[in-house]
C-alpha cells in the first residue's frame, strides 16, 4: 500500500503540481433492516479507491479512480493536474494553504467488539424481537428497525510529508412505530428519528441503548397520540430534548459556521450564512448560558464527528464556537484559514469516501451541559407553563440560517411544574440568534448525549456526512410555536 | 468506459463462483466530472471513474445483496461469498418471487440518451462555460457561484434465467446563482445532451433576477396567489411521488391510503410516470430488470392508478385493498431487492391545458401575488395531509396589478399539497425542469391561489 500514494505524487509533481495530496480509502458496510417482522434488507458493500488532490498554477484539481494499478493511478495524477490547470484559467488569486506540521500517525477508534465479527443471524434476531414488541401493541400499522456498521481505512500521504493512516468504526441502530388511523398518521422512534443513535463505536453501542426494553412504550405513545391534543398554537416557554437540541445545533449553529459558506463557496447550493466575518468576537449569539465547542478529539466521545487527523493532515482540535453566548469561531480548512488570516486551521476538512474531495464538515458540534446539577425532571418541575417536545419530526432552514421551523414526534403540555397532558404535532420555529438568546436552562452532565446526525448533505457532487452534536434538554422562553398547521 | 460485453463475462464470472439456487448481478457506473465555481472563480474541479457490482442471491425464500467496485476475480469470488453467506442466515419470506424470466423485446426501442458531443466535454471545455458565466456576472457587476457537469454512466442487469439489459447514457447540468449585495438570482438545466445547454441565456436569465429582486421589502406572511416557476413546482411536488408506490399503500404509510380511486386534486391535474417521455432522461428497467411502463398516476384530479414492483403487485392482489387501488400488475418500477421501499414513479411528467399559459401572462393576471423562482430545504410536516414546509430562495418577486413590482424577503411556507393542487389556477407548457429538493421531471410553471406563508426571513 505505501508505494501507490508514492506514484500518484510523483507524476503531481513531474506534471508541475506545487502541492499533492492522495487518499486511499477501503470501506466497507453492513445495513440490517426489518419490517413488520421481516427483513427488509440485509446487504454488505466495500469501495476501495484513490483520491488526488492537487494545486497547479495556483489552482486545485482532483481525480478519483477505482483502480489502483499503478498506470492507472498515474493517469489519475495525470487527469488531477489536467484539471487544475483548466481551473486555473477562471482563478482570481493563487491558493494558499495555512501552515501545518506533517507527521507520521496511526490511529484507530477505540473499540470493543468489531461489529463485523458479530454474527448477522443474531442481530436480525434482535431486530425481530423489536419488532414483535413494537407490533404487540394494538393500532401499531407499521414497524421498521434498522442496524448499520461502517468501517473506513484511510491511507493520506501529502507532498509536504505527511504519513497517516487512521481507521474509523461506526455503528448506528433504531426503530420506529407507526400508527394509521382516520386521517392520520403518527410516528414514535427510539432512540432518535431517522435511524436511531449512531456513535463512533463497536458493536457495544447496541448494548447499552436498552433497546428491548423501550419498544412497548414507544409503540404505546405512536398509537396514543393519535388521540392526543393539537399542540396549541401562540408563544410559549419550550423545553427540548437532547436529541432535538442536537439538531437544533446542527442546523442553527453547525452549518452557518462552516467558513466556505461564510466566503461564498457554497452560494449555489448550501447556500451562504449569516456570521459575516465582522460578528466573529462581536456577536451575542446566545444567552450567558450558551457554550458550544467544535470538538474532534476522541475525549470529547465518540461523536460521529471524532478522529485524529482531517482530511488534509490538520490534528484533531476543540475550537470555542460560543463562549458564554459570544461568537467565537468558525469551522476551517487550510485555504479558507489563510483566506481570513488565521495562522493555523481548525481541523474540519472531510470527506464522504475517496472519490470525493474533501471540504468542511461539522466534527462534533456540541452545546456544553449546565454547571449546576439540574435533572430533565427537575427542569419540568421548574417551568410554570409551558410545553415539552421531544425527537425530531421534521426540520427546515433558511439558506443563511436565520429563519427555522422544526417539528417533533410528540410533545407534553407543562402547567406548574407537570405534564398535563400530551401532545400531537408539536412544532416551532423563529430566527437563530433570537432562539438561542431565550436559553434559559440547561440541563447538567447526567443528561448530556453525543448524539450522532449521520446523513448531513452538502457539497457538489453532493457528500453525506456524519457528525455529532453533544446536548441535554434545553428551556428556551417565549418561543412561536404551532406555525407549522396555521392556515392549513 | 465498463461496456455490456465486459459486464456479461463479469457476470459469468460471478455465476461460476455462486452455489446459490438463483443469482441476479446490477452494473452501474462510469466517469462524471464536476467544476464549481464561487466568489467567480473555479474552486473546486473533479472527476471520477468508479464501476460498481451488486450480487444478490437467492436460496429458496432467502436473499441478500453485497456490492464491490473492485472487479479481480478473487473480490468477485468474495463478494459471492459475502452475499450467499448473508442470504443463508435469512429467514424464509414467502413473499419473494423467482428472479424475473428475460422479457420479450420492447416493441419501440428505448430512446437513446447517449450523446458522443457529451460523453467528449473536456476539464477545458468545462472551464471555458465557466469563463463565459463569469463575464455575465462581471459586465453586471455581481458574483456567481454554481457548477458545470458532465457525466457518462451505465447501468446493467443480468440474472441466472438469462434476463439482461444495459443502459448507457450521459448527462450534462449547469447550475448559476448570481449574487447582489442583498439578493440573488438563481438557473439551472440538464439535459443529456450538453448542446442543449445555454451557459450564456440562463447566466443572464439569474443576474436578471438578482438586479430586480434588490433591495427587498418585506411583505406580512399569509395565503397569497403564487406563480411557481417549475423548478418550484417539482421542488415541492416530488415529494408526494413516493406514496404512489403500492408497498406505500400495503404500509399504511401513504397520504393515497384510502383515496386511490377518488378526486384528490384539480380537474387540471394529469400526471404520467414516463421514462419514454422524449424530455425524460434515465434506466428504461427497473431494479430486477422489468421494462418501465408508462402509467397514468393522476387523471383530471382523480387518482387513477399505482406503481408496482413484481412483489407488491402480487400482495396486493391478496390484500384488503385490492378492489379500491385501481390496475394491478407490475409496471418496472421496483427498487433492487431486498429493499423496504417497494417501488416508485422517477419518471414524472405532468400534463398540461389546453391552451397553455406562461409566466408573462400569470403575471398579467395577477392582482396581487408572489413570483416564486426555487424552493428551498423542504421538508414533510404532516405526512397524511401532505402539508410541506420549506423557504423560497433566489428571486422572489411582489406582482401587483399584473406587474412584477419589486423583491421581497424570503417567505417560509406551511402547504398542504393536496390543498395546492387543488388550487391550480393556470398551467405553462411543461419543460424538462431540475431543482435541488426532488427528482428532474416534466413539469410546468403553475399559478396557485391561497399558497400558505406563514413566517418570513431576514433578507
Amino acid at each position: 500500500m505505501k508505494d501507490i500514494p508514492s506514484w500518484a505524487l510523483d507524476t503531481a509533481a513531474q506534471r508541475g503540481a506545487s502541492y499533492a495530496d492522495a487518499r486511499i480509502a477501503d470501506d466497507r458496510s453492513r445495513a440490517l433492516s426489518t419490517k413488520n417482522s421481516k427483513v427488509g434488507g440485509a446487504s454488505d458493500s466495500e469501495s476501495f479507491g484513490i483520491g488526488v488532490r492537487v494545486i497547479v498554477d495556483g489552482a486545485w484539481g482532483f481525480a478519483a479512480s477505482d483502480d489502483l494499478s499503478r498506470d492507472a493511478v498515474e493517469a489519475t495524477a495525470a487527469r488531477a493536474v489536467d484539471i487544475a490547470k483548466a481551473s486555473s484559467r477562471v482563478k482570481k488569486r493563487d491558493i494558499q494553504l495555512a501552515p501545518e506540521k506533517s507527521v507520521t500517525a496511526e490511529w484507530t477508534t477505540p473499540f470493543q467488539i468489531d461489529p463485523f465479527t458479530t454474527s448477522v443471524e443474531q442481530n436480525i434476531d434482535l431486530l425481530l424481537k423489536i419488532d414483535t414488541e413494537l407490533r404487540s401493541v394494538a393500532g401499531v400499522t407499521l414497524a421498521e428497525t434498522n442496524m448499520n456498521f461502517r468501517r473506513e481505512e484511510q491511507w493520506f500521504v501529502s507532498s509536504e510529508g505527511a504519513n497517516i493512516h487512521q481507521t474509523k468504526y461506526t455503528s448506528g441502530v433504531g426503530y420506529a412505530a407507526y400508527a394509521f388511523a382516520g386521517s392520520e398518521i403518527q410516528k414514535r422512534s427510539f432512540p432518535n428519528s431517522y435511524g436511531g443513535q449512531w456513535q463512533n463505536k463497536g458493536y457495544e453501542l447496541i448494548g447499552e441503548l436498552k433497546l428491548l426494553e423501550n419498544a412497548r412504550r414507544v409503540g404505546e405513545e405512536a398509537v396514543a397520540l393519535l388521540k392526543a391534543a393539537q399542540c396549541p398554537e401562540g408563544v410559549f416557554n419550550i423545553i427540548l430534548d437532547g436529541s432535538q437540541l442536537g439538531l437544533q445545533i446542527h442546523e442553527s449553529v453547525g452549518h452557518p459556521i462552516e467558513l466556505d459558506r461564510v466566503l461564498g463557496m457554497e452560494a449555489n447550493f448550501a447556500g451562504t450564512s449569516f456570521l459575516t466575518l465582522d460578528k466573529l468576537r462581536t456577536l451575542r449569539y446566545g444567552s450567558d448560558l450558551v457554550n458550544v465547542v467544535a470538538d474532534a478529539r476522541q475525549e470529547h466521545g465518540p461523536g460521529l464527528g471524532t478522529f485524529a487527523f482531517d482530511e488534509e493532515g490538520v490534528p484533531a482540535q476543540c475550537t470555542p464556537i460560543i463562549t458564554n453566548g459570544l461568537f467565537t469561531g468558525y469551522l476551517s480548512s487550510r485555504e479558507t484559514a489563510h483566506n481570513i488570516g488565521m495562522n493555523r486551521s481548525g481541523g474540519t476538512l472531510r470527506a464522504e469516501c475517496w472519490n470525493r474531495l474533501p471540504i468542511i464538515r461539522m466534527t462534533n458540534i456540541s452545546i456544553l451541559p449546565g454547571e449546576k446539577p439540574l435533572t430533565r425532571e427537575q427542569l419540568i418541575a421548574d417551568t410554570a407553563d409551558g410545553v415539552y417536545m421531544e425527537t425530531n419530526k421534521s426540520w427546515s432552514i433558511d439558506d443563511k440560517r436565520y429563519n427555522f421551523q422544526f417539528s417533533c414526534e410528540m410533545g407534553w403540555e407543562i402547567k406548574n411544574g407537570k405534564r398535563v397532558r400530551m401532545l400531537k404535532n408539536p412544532s416551532y420555529s423563529g430566527i437563530t440568534t433570537e432562539f438561542w438568546n431565550s436559553m434559559n436552562a440547561i440541563c447538567s452532565k447526567d443528561e448530556w448525549t453525543l448524539w450522532g446526525t449521520p446523513h448531513c448533505g452538502k457539497g457538489q457532487p453532493q457528500q453525506v456526512m456524519g457528525t455529532g452534536h453533544g446536548a441535554a434538554p434545553a428551556r428556551f422562553r417565549n418561543i412561536k410555536v404551532g406555525s407549522a398547521y396555521k392556515g392549513t | 468506459m465498463l461496456d455490456q460485453n465486459k459486464a456479461a463475462e463479469i457476470f459469468e464470472r460471478i455465476k461460476k463462483h455462486s452455489t446459490a439456487d438463483e443469482v441476479e448481478v446490477l452494473f452501474s457506473g462510469g466517469k462524471t466530472a464536476l467544476t464549481r465555481f464561487a466568489n467567480n472563480t473555479i474552486h473546486q474541479n473533479v472527476a471520477e471513474e468508479n464501476y460498481v457490482v451488486s450480487v444478490r442471491t437467492v436460496f429458496g425464500e432467502r436473499t441478500a445483496r453485497s456490492t464491490t467496485n473492485k472487479l479481480d476475480d478473487a473480490s468477485l469470488q468474495r463478494v459471492v461469498q459475502s452475499s450467499e453467506r448473508l442470504a443463508g442466515v435469512q429467514h424464509s419470506d414467502p413473499d419473494l418471487l423467482p428472479i424475473p424470466e428475460p422479457a420479450a423485446p420492447a416493441r419501440e426501442p428505448s430512446p437513446s440518451r447517449h450523446f458522443a458531443e457529451t460523453a467528449a466535454v473536456t476539464p477545458q471545455h468545462r472551464a471555458e462555460t465557466v469563463k463565459k458565466i463569469v463575464a455575465v456576472a462581471d459586465k453586471h457587476n455581481l458574483t456567481t457561484a454554481g457548477i458545470v457537469s458532465t457525466a457518462e454512466t451505465v447501468e446493467g442487469i443480468f440474472n441466472s434465467r438469462g434476463l439482461s439489459d444495459w443502459h448507457t447514457q450521459t448527462s450534462s447540468e449547469i447550475s448559476i446563482t448570481m449574487l447582489a449585495p442583498d439578493s440573488s438570482g438563481w438557473q439551472k438545466a440538464n439535459s443529456p445532451n450538453v448542446a442543449n445547454l445555454d451557459a450564456v441565456t440562463l447566466a443572464e436569465i439569474a443576474a436578471r433576477k438578482a438586479i430586480d429582486s434588490a433591495t427587498p421589502r418585506e411583505i406580512p406572511p399569509g395565503k397569497y396567489t403564487v406563480i411557481l416557476e417549475p423548478a418550484a413546482v417539482l421542488d415541492i411536488v416530488g415529494f408526494m411521488f413516493f406514496d404512489f408506490g403500492g408497498l406505500s399503500i400495503l404500509d399504511q404509510r401513504s397520504f393515497l391510503n384510502n383515496r386511490v380511486e377518488t378526486k384528490l386534486f384539480g380537474d387540471n391535474i394529469n400526471i404520467w410516470d414516463d421514462v419514454a417521455h422524449p424530455l425524460q432522461s434515465g434506466v428504461p428497467f427497473d431494479g430486477e430488470g422489468v421494462r418501465r411502463q408508462r402509467v397514468q398516476l393522476v387523471e383530471n384530479g382523480v387518482i387513477k392508478c399505482l406503481v408496482y414492483a413484481r412483489a407488491t403487485a402480487e400482495k396486493m392482489k391478496l390484500s384488503e385493498h385490492k378492489d379500491k387501488v385501481g390496475p394491478i400488475e407490475p409496471t418496472g418500477h421496483g427498487f433492487p431487492l431486498p429493499n423496504e421501499m417497494g417501488e416508485a414513479p422517477m419518471n414524472i411528467v405532468f400534463g398540461t391545458s389546453a391552451e397553455p399559459t406562461s409566466v408573462e401572462e400569470m403575471i398579467a393576471s395577477t392582482d396581487r401575488g408572489v413570483l416564486v423562482t426555487r424552493l428551498w430545504y423542504i421538508r414533510e410536516v404532516d405526512p397524511y395531509e401532505k402539508i410541506l414546509t420549506g423557504m423560497t430562495r433566489d428571486g422572489t418577486f411582489y406582482v401587483e396589478n399584473g406587474k412584477i413590482r419589486h423583491g421581497v424577503r424570503n417567505f417560509r411556507f406551511n402547504q398542504s399539497l393536496i390543498q395546492m393542487l387543488s388550487n391550480v389556477e393556470a398551467m405553462g407548457t411543461p419543460v424538462r425542469a431540475s431543482g435541488e429538493e426532488s427528482f428532474d421531471m416534466v413539469v410546468s410553471a403553475m399559478k396557485v391561489n391561497d399558497f400558505n406563508f406563514t413566517e418570513v426571513t431576514k433578507f
